[in-house]
């Protein structure tokens, strides 16, 4: 519905974002394409020349690798389980009447606001501190021997940080859902008998079934790359050593850019993957 | 200062030609309506003369100046939306006022225009608010006003008062006429509405399947009718269509014969039937009639006050020198 | 519609919402109440909550040591923008896909998200040389310009999602009422899609804020942003809790500010226009 001249200038409209972001995304790529296939050590020598795939040998079979992808997997799923959960319940809470409702979003929301350091930050010293943290303190009061979070616990504590910071965002999108939800459905349901668990069940959840997938997509893109928190609580010490950690260390730790684009290349190819995988989903679900 | 015309126009979406070559002069001061059902590409047509849509091949030309490759903005034609497509986030003035200020008029002529468009209009106390707070009425007048102040070679107007109810649509049905008398600019009126068509039109353009199934004046449509589909297009109520060994005494495939050009009686005639539903308007009844000779009721005008109830058996005579007859092809024997 | 609920009904979901409420925000408030403790509070067994010596002597001193107004500079400029200069960008892509849709649109969308998903990491040393060689490490020119090509794609398709709920009729108007398509976009699309715009903005500016992989990676003394700012203090000084606090609540303060007073906007954008 437009004419060719209307759609010869959406392509010159459209043309700045593209070519920025395919540059973005090729320029980069290649680059780390071409250093994946060197040995190259900026400090110790430079580029000491071709090593054919010697660097993603090496990677692979570095003994963090597989620790690596598998730290990685547990933190994204982990995040996604719990704010997925805890959002559909928080936001069906959220939903009903009571007193103070804006004021109760704003507490939820509020952790969205606070900047990844400063979080990880304060979760670290403040709560996960194991001599002068809240919770030592709380263990003690129940006469329980304080834990060291981030090292005994260290998954789990960093799956806590980060899930406190994007609860707000799950529950929101859920809730902004729910309130589209058409009441008359849910009241049709009771008419005919249906209890309040097969209502949320075969009423609320399939239609909550499209922001569910926002929430899944966004947080995915978000969390395979997460890296604030883990720079500044462990270090990637305690199993919490993300692929982006691990690669990040090879590249400006051991200054090993041959090695670290080598992984590069690796954690791009997970990212397709999991890419690939959710915008089949995505795709499907957004035309609705 | 509004001649349009258009040479071997045709309109494809992809594989499917929604017109096929269609070739169609508007003259200019005319006010042309387009008429057909929903879906036979009236809208289209209209959309490429604006320059909303490409054509695919053919020639438009404005004032015979070739106008196929000039963008919508540049072709001197104001266009009024089915949805009014107003600006919602400017008050009426500006939104009257607008395409004056993408044209550089200065502000005192656009102030003098929005004035002497507004009361003519009846939009004088309206001039500051928002189009959210208007009635739909008026929300048509504000398009209607936006498209005057123009000063274009052509108004088009695009279903304008299918988002209105009944009453309004009567009044504004003669605004636009009275519009059009005072103007003398050129209009092209898109409805699927014949009522609207025969009322407004100086010139109805007929279509069907992106197809121009007749051009003409109301009456010569209504009079001669160049095919069966014309024929049960205009006109209310419809036609009626006979076919069948009755049509073939008549040495035709079809016969039409309109619901006012027939009588009807309780002693005798050409036709014997019952009566069916009956519709009373008041000024007139129409009965719709069940006879032997066709498997459709035919529809009957008769008077307002004439006594015949459901059941009664009647009988029907069309009047001859009305009859419109048709070939196996649907069209017409002269 | 609405059934009457019982008020115990309401006191009980009143109850349990802001309990659940404030034990979500609790960390935040901790740190603001810390951050005017003494050290020797910050750290006191068993832990103060209200009934302290509030002192604002720990921001005088994170300011003094920090220089935190250079740190709030610079994230005000990065943050703002990335995202101004991302808006320009993205409003004329968002058109074309929102109102000259073509079999390809979806395609170029999903494609555009997807160039989020890689790893920036897989990239860092790429994008540290080319900084380097283009002489724009550390500056704030540079960052500007990562940030804005890092949170395109997401503005590209909010922008997409509201621009589509307006109705294309109007802007046939406007072509018709003689408007280019720079006037078109300028007078007739841009004010009636402001809320979403708005929304977009803000939520960009929030995610640039608190950016903190190219933030910390691509800048040193001149440059850095608040996220480097508070990374500072995760050495050894970050043992002074109430310090650590004054320095957090400085670093957060002015995005929890804003979106404090542009809840409606920033409750839109939150959804990315994704959920109506």
């Amino acid at each position: 519905m437009a004419t060719q001249h209307s759609r010869s200038a959406a392509r010159i409209m459209m043309a700045p974002a593209v070519i920025l972001l395919l540059g973005w995304m090729l320029v980069p790529l290649l680059m780390t394409l071409w250093f994946s296939f060197k040995k190259y050590l900026p400090l110790r020598g430079g580029d000491l020349g071709w090593v054919g795939f010697d660097n993603y040998v090496r990677f692979i079979s570095s003994s963090s690798f597989w620790p690596s992808v598998q730290a990685t997997l547990i933190i994204v799923g982990g995040v996604l389980a719990i704010t997925i959960i805890f959002g559909v319940l928080l936001a069906i809470l959220l939903n009903q009447p009571m007193w103070g409702q804006g004021v109760v979003r704003i507490l939820v929301i509020a952790p969205f606001f606070v900047m990844p350091t400063v979080s990880a930050l304060v979760w670290k010293n403040m709560f996960m501190d194991p001599v002068n943290g809240l919770f030592a303190h709380l263990w003690k009061f129940f006469g329980a021997e304080p834990i060291s979070w981030l090292s005994e616990a260290s998954l789990q504590s960093i799956i806590l940080i980060v899930s406190w910071q994007w609860l707000p965002f799950a529950t929101l999108i859920l809730l902004t859902a729910i309130q589209s939800l058409d009441s008359e459905q849910l009241e049709a349901a009771e008419m005919d008998g249906a209890s309040p668990l097969s209502r949320f069940g075969h009423i609320t959840l399939p239609h909550l079934s499209r922001a569910i997938t926002v929430v899944l997509l966004i947080q995915t893109i978000f969390l395979l790359s997460i890296f604030a928190e883990i720079f500044v609580t462990t270090q990637g010490a305690f199993g919490t050593k993300t692929l982006t950690y691990l690669i990040y260390q090879r590249v400006l730790e051991s200054q090993n850019v041959g090695l670290g684009s080598a992984g590069g290349v690796y954690a791009i190819i997970l990212a397709n993957i999991v890419a690939i995988f959710l915008m089949r989903i995505v795709g499907k679900n957004l035309d609705a | 200062m509004g001649q349009i015309k258009l040479e071997s126009v045709t309109k494809s979406f992809g594989p499917v030609e929604v017109i096929p070559p269609l070739d169609l002069t508007i003259e200019d001061g005319e006010f042309t309506v387009f008429v057909g059902p929903s879906g036979c590409g009236k809208s289209t047509l209209l959309r490429l003369i604006a320059g909303l849509e490409d054509i695919t091949s053919g020639k438009i030309s404005i004032d015979g100046q070739d106008a196929t490759h000039v963008p919508p903005a540049k072709r001197g034609l104001a266009m009024v939306f089915q949805s009014y497509a107003l600006y919602p986030h400017m008050s009426v003035r500006k939104n009257i006022a607008f395409p004056m200020k993408m044209a550089g008029v200065p502000v005192d002529e656009q102030n003098r225009r929005i004035e002497s468009a507004a009361a003519a209009l009846n939009l004088t106390d309206y001039l500051d608010r928002r189009p959210g707070q208007l009635s739909g009425g008026q929300r048509q007048r504000v398009a209607i006003g936006r498209a005057i102040v123009r000063e274009p070679g052509a108004f088009l107007f695009d279903e304008p008062l299918s988002n209105l109810d009944a009453a309004l649509r009567v009044g504004m049905r003669l605004e636009i006429s009275e519009l059009h008398k005072r103007l003398k600019t050129t209009m092209i009126y898109v409805t699927h509405d014949q009522v609207e068509a025969m009322t407004m039109a100086d010139k109805i353009v007929v279509l069907q399947a992106g197809v121009i199934e007749q051009v003409g004046s109301p009456l010569e449509l209504y009079r001669a009718p160049r095919n069966v589909f014309v024929a049960g297009f205009i006109g209310s109520p419809k036609m009626n269509l006979l076919t069948g060994p009755e049509a073939a005494k008549h040495n035709a495939h079809t016969i039409g014969t309109r619901p006012e050009h027939i009588a009807i009686s309780q002693t005798e005639g050409t036709w014997s039937g019952t009566i069916g539903v009956s519709e009373h308007l008041g000024s007139d009844t129409f009965f719709h009639v069940k006879c032997d000779a066709f498997e459709d009721p035919l529809t009957v005008r008769a008077g307002g006050e004439v006594a015949l109830k459901y059941g009664d058996k009647v009988f029907l005579t069309p009047d001859l020198t009305q009859l419109h007859r048709f070939d196996a092809q649907g069209l017409r024997i002269a | 519609m609405a059934r009457a609920v019982t008020p115990q009904r309401k006191a009980l979901n009143t109850a349990i919402a802001w309990g659940i409420g404030l034990l979500i925000f609790f960390p935040i408030l901790w740190t603001i109440l810390t951050s005017f403790k003494t050290e020797a509070q910050a750290i006191s067994d068993p832990p103060v909550f209200l009934f302290f010596d509030w002192t604002l002597e720990n921001y005088s001193v994170v300011q003094e040591r920090s220089d935190y107004m250079r740190f709030l500079w610079n994230s005000v400029i990065i943050a703002g923008g990335s995202t101004i200069l991302g808006i320009i960008i993205a409003i004329p892509a968002a058109w074309s896909m929102a109102f000259v849709p073509s079999k390809r649109t979806k395609d170029i969308l999903l494609w555009m998200l997807s160039t989020k998903m890689l790893p920036a990491v897989g990239v860092l040393y790429p994008i540290y040389l080319i900084f380097i060689r283009m002489g724009i490490l550390d500056t704030r020119l540079g960052l500007v310009v990562v940030l804005m090509l890092i949170n395109l794609p997401i503005i590209v398709w909010m922008l997409y999602t509201y621009f589509r709920e307006i109705p294309g009729e109007i802007l046939e108007a406007a072509r018709m009422d003689g408007a280019s398509l720079k006037e078109e976009i300028l007078y007739v699309l841009t004010p009636m899609a402001m809320p979403g715009i708005a929304s977009t903005l803000l939520l960009n500016i929030i995610l640039a804020w608190n950016e903190a992989f190219w933030t910390l990676n691509l800048t040193a003394a001149k440059a850095a942003p608040l996220t480097a700012f508070i990374a500072s203090y995760s050495s050894p000084e970050g043992l002074f809790y109430a310090k650590l606090s004054a320095a957090s609540t400085m670093a957060i303060a002015p995005i929890l500010i804003l979106g404090w007073f542009s809840q409606k906007q920033l409750v839109s954008g939150l959804t990315f226009g994704a959920v109506k």
